[in-house]
């Protein structure tokens, strides 16, 4: 069973735009599409580290700032032909209000 | 709904790159069937030449494996050659029987090698060089028999010549004419080129012309004999004068055909069910022979298969080089030259390298290079632009980039480099690892080089040598990357100036107009247009157009400068590099209140303070009590100066006071790329005015101002503009340039490339020549500006950006 801790409101992620939380496992950076929909992954490139939560967000993926890795937000990958992932967490929405799952 | 049936004759590299495009634009509008006359899947018939040097195995040069045409449902028939094609029923029946319908057919039939028709053309011992099927006759040759005939001394027939002889063969090239590559190379080159491949053990016999070939007795070929006369032993003969498109089948079932299937410029035959793509067809007179130019007419097909319907295929320019190891040429355009033609020559034999520019009037028009072709694709794009070169034509033979490229350990020639070398000095990848990618990853382009290694990703000093490293292991199939429609990223088709005519023209105000009106096929964009189109729309708008926080890059977004560990750098504005005793007091304070680990004077004289915590810019900001120096952003950076008439011995302007006046007339200026002024108070030039966007050099009567300097990646010297007598002139074509530049550059594109791209004439044109021009141009620039404030202060930081949430 997931636990979920209420994190924010949908209204404080910008669309096309993440926030971090801070957590004893790390940073998590929270990012929300133009859709309105949320996603969590660890904030961490899997290239050099760098703060995911800090990149610009399209469609479904996020520019590293670093140095431009695309990395999906649903699933933490890496896309082709770079390699690697990154800890994706669960995440859900319910009226407006943002749950994080750190399991 | 049921879907609708496409049906593809050919499994080669031109068809299956249309079918990858087509999947990429709309994976569920087809059932796709896919027929080949060979036993293999989609592999790259360009890496025939190092399977048949023993370099590479075939199952190292399958493109897409058999697992491919599963995972994307696509029925595949191997060995099945398609003979008939039925237009009324739209069916297409297989050598087999077997039979398929289609709602769209795609032909990709490909071509064939032009036999000489010969007496003993048909016996054993005598091949083309097109498939594997040919390359694998060639290795089973080598290994039992000793003498190779290659007819024909034109790119293939060198290739595979340089094979046999690898393989162990003794090889004599026959060619028809008085030297080699007689359609790529001039005379001198090619005389430089036989030598090299003599020195590799290869014959030649040129201007003989094939009279027969003769039978051992057993069927088998023995020797060739010449016109004149003459014979040689022959127990391999390969035919390698030119290919033919293999048009039969189109032509048998009434499909117009002229030297290959006639196609329009969307690819569509005179059958508007069917299409056809790659070497097969005849596209305005023309065939073509190289990868280049079929993957892009599969892109174009694929945009009509998939019912877009925007696309053209205007053909191709192309050029020449060679793959085989330890050999660089290039050709392009009309290298010959003729009466109203000049050539700039370099030729130096001892060192192998030539070079040879055919100009008209001044423009170029045609290049031979051998030896060192790091500036291939920079002459190449010249050629193409038809580009105006007057202003550089003493400089041209040495190449874009005889000053100062950091980065390679000043190499200029790939073919001399060790695979343990480094190329890219930014993501540190040497030659061996390019190599080893493009041979078994099949890369094709820079930009997938790019992809793959990262070489050449990042600074782009080394793009020069990986495109010769590219060209030199693809050879003929390489073609540098398009230049004169280049789209602004993968989301449209549209080119930088296209977007930016239509902003203007259609006055659009936001991102999101701008996508829906130009047809973007991503919703949002991605992180390379966003920016453009953030920027581009301020520059047109200003005032109107809204600025998007979320399309810019973090360091915009934050007013600092994101580093490795993802704190950032915090760099007050000190104008014109003049401070005070109080401001470095509160400096010293706030390092010490927020732990700033380093703090360091810039090369712009000014302090950074590195390693703040995002969660700490604003207070930090709120201590200094400093303006922000726009050092993370796209925007006006410094201006340098000296001390000047006001101190120093030898000053004669008040630089300081100049320098002091741009800053703050241009704060808040946003911009392409970063933008860095200098002011000198004499010709000494203390400030380095020489290698600045902007630079200003006092001189006794006046201001001398430079231009589109560049001290980073690429030592540039600034070009000369104008000289003006008083203080406001300064201001006002130091603006006008900038609003140009502003208005003009592709985003991301320093002064140096833009003026590098429009030439300095142009500049003139509009800055110095006009001076209506020039006054409405810093009117824009300074209506822009109107209003605008410290970023760092209260009223302007978004607090949301710099908290974070806790659980």
């Amino acid at each position: 069973m997931n636990t979920w801790h209420e994190v924010t409101t949908l209204e404080e992620i910008p669309p096309l735009g993440a926030r971090v939380v801070t957590t004893k496992q790390g940073d998590i950076a929270l990012f929300r599409t133009a859709d309105g929909e949320v996603f969590a992954l660890l904030d961490r490139c899997p290239h050099k580290g760098g703060h995911l939560s800090q990149g610009i967000v399209f469609g479904k993926k996020v520019a590293c700032p670093l140095h431009s890795w695309n990395i999906c937000l649903d699933d933490g990958k890496a896309v082709a032909p770079d390699v690697g992932c990154t800890r994706s967490y669960p995440v859900k929405v319910e009226n407006n209000v943002v749950y994080l799952s750190l399991a | 709904m049921k879907k609708m049936k496409l049906v593809m004759v050919g499994n080669g590299m031109a068809g299956v790159r249309t079918l990858e495009e087509l999947l990429k634009l709309t994976p569920d509008l087809y059932d796709i069937t896919v027929f080949g006359a060979e036993p293999y899947p989609n592999y790259n018939r360009i890496m025939l030449s190092p399977v048949l040097a023993g370099e590479q195995g075939i199952q190292d040069i399958i493109l897409n494996d058999i697992d491919w045409y599963k995972q994307n449902n696509i029925t595949l028939h191997l060995n099945k050659k398609v003979v008939r094609i039925n237009r009324k029923s739209k069916v297409v029946v297989a050598e087999d029987g077997r039979e398929a319908e289609y709602d769209r057919l795609l032909l990709a039939t490909g071509s064939s090698s032009f036999i000489l028709p010969v007496p003993g053309k048909e016996l054993a011992g005598v091949v083309g060089y097109r498939d594997i099927q040919d390359t694998n006759a060639m290795i089973v040759a080598a290994e039992k028999y000793k003498h190779a005939v290659v007819i024909g001394g034109g790119l293939l027939g060198l290739e595979a010549a340089n094979g046999l002889a690898l393989r162990g063969m003794d090889v004599t090239v026959v060619h028809l004419m008085p030297w080699l590559m007689e359609r790529q190379l001039d005379d001198n080159s090619a005389q430089m080129l036989q030598s090299a491949l003599e020195a590799k053990g290869l014959k030649f016999m040129l201007e003989q012309q094939t009279q027969e070939l003769v039978d051992d007795g057993h069927g088998r070929v023995k020797s060739i004999r010449f016109k004149d006369g003459s014979e040689i032993p022959a127990d391999l003969v390969v035919m390698a004068v030119g290919i033919r498109p293999n048009v039969a089948l189109a032509e048998s079932a009434g499909v117009y055909c002229n030297r290959g299937i006639v196609v329009s410029d969307t690819m569509q035959t005179y059958d508007p069910s069917i299409y056809a793509v790659g070497e097969c067809v005849s596209h305005r007179g023309i065939a073509y022979g190289l990868v280049a130019p079929l993957f892009d007419m599969a892109k174009v097909c694929a945009n009509h298969l998939a019912r877009m319907g925007i696309a053209y295929y205007q053909g191709s320019v192309t050029s020449t080089k060679l793959k085989v190891t330890g050999v660089d040429l290039f050709s392009a355009g009309n290298f010959t030259g003729g009466k109203e033609t000049n050539e700039i020559v370099m030729h130096d034999v001892t060192s192998g390298r030539y070079k040879k520019l055919v100009l008209n009037n001044n423009t170029l028009i045609g290049a031979v290079m051998y030896g060192d072709t790091k500036d291939s694709s920079w002459y190449f794009q010249m050629i193409r632009d038809g580009k105006n070169v007057a202003e550089i034509r003493d400089q041209l033979i040495f190449g874009q980039s005889h000053l100062g490229n950091a980065g390679s350990q000043g190499q200029n020639l790939a073919a001399t480099m060790t695979n343990a070398m480094e190329v890219c000095g930014c993501n540190g990848v040497c030659k061996g690892t390019i190599v080893k990618a493009i041979k078994e990853k099949g890369l094709f382009t820079l930009e997938d080089v790019r992809k793959h290694t990262k070489a050449s990703a990042s600074c782009g000093s080394c793009t020069g040598l990986v495109e010769q490293i590219l060209a030199s292991t693809v050879g003929g199939a390489y073609a540098p990357p398009a230049t004169t429609v280049k789209p602004l990223c993968d989301c449209t088709s549209h080119s930088h100036e296209e977007v930016r005519k239509a902003i203007r023209e259609e006055k659009l105000i936001s991102i999101l107009q701008t996508m829906i009106f130009l047809n973007w096929n991503t919703t949002n964009g991605c992180a390379k247009c966003r920016p453009a189109l953030n920027f581009y729309l301020l520059c047109a708008w200003p005032h109107e157009a809204k600025d998007d926080p979320q399309s810019r890059f973090i360091n915009e977004r934050a007013n600092a400068n994101i580093q490795k560990d993802g704190t950032f750098s915090v760099v007050p504005r000190m104008y014109g590099g003049i401070t005070t005793p109080q401001q470095l007091r509160r400096i010293a304070d706030v390092a010490e209140k927020y732990n700033i680990p380093t703090v360091k004077v810039t090369g712009g004289q000014r302090i950074d303070l590195l390693g703040v915590k995002k969660t700490d810019l604003p207070k930090v900001w709120a201590d200094l009590d400093m303006p922000s120096g726009y050092a993370y952003g796209k925007a006006l950076r410094t201006v340098k100066t000296c001390v000047g008439s006001e101190w120093c011995r030898f000053g004669v302007q008040d630089s300081t006071q100049m320098g002091i006046d741009i800053e703050r007339a241009f704060d808040h200026m946003w911009m392409p790329h970063k933008f860095k002024v200098a002011v000198s108070g004499c010709p000494r030039n203390c400030a380095e005015s020489g290698i600045k966007d902007v630079g200003i050099i006092g001189v006794e009567s006046g201001w001398e101002i430079y231009v589109a300097g560049n001290g980073g990646i690429k030592t540039v010297v600034a070009q000369f503009l104008v000289k003006v007598k008083t203080h406001d002139e300064v201001m006002e074509y130091t603006g006008a340039f900038a609003q140009l530049y502003r208005e003009e550059a592709h985003y991301l594109d320093r002064t140096v490339h833009y003026v590098e791209r429009v030439g300095l004439d142009h500049v003139k044109k509009h800055v110095v020549e006009n001076a209506a021009n020039r006054k409405a141009l810093y009117a824009r620039l300074l209506y822009a500006l109107q209003g605008a404030t410290n970023p760092w202060s209260k009223e302007n930081i978004n607090a949301r950006e710099f908290e974070s949430l806790e659980i």
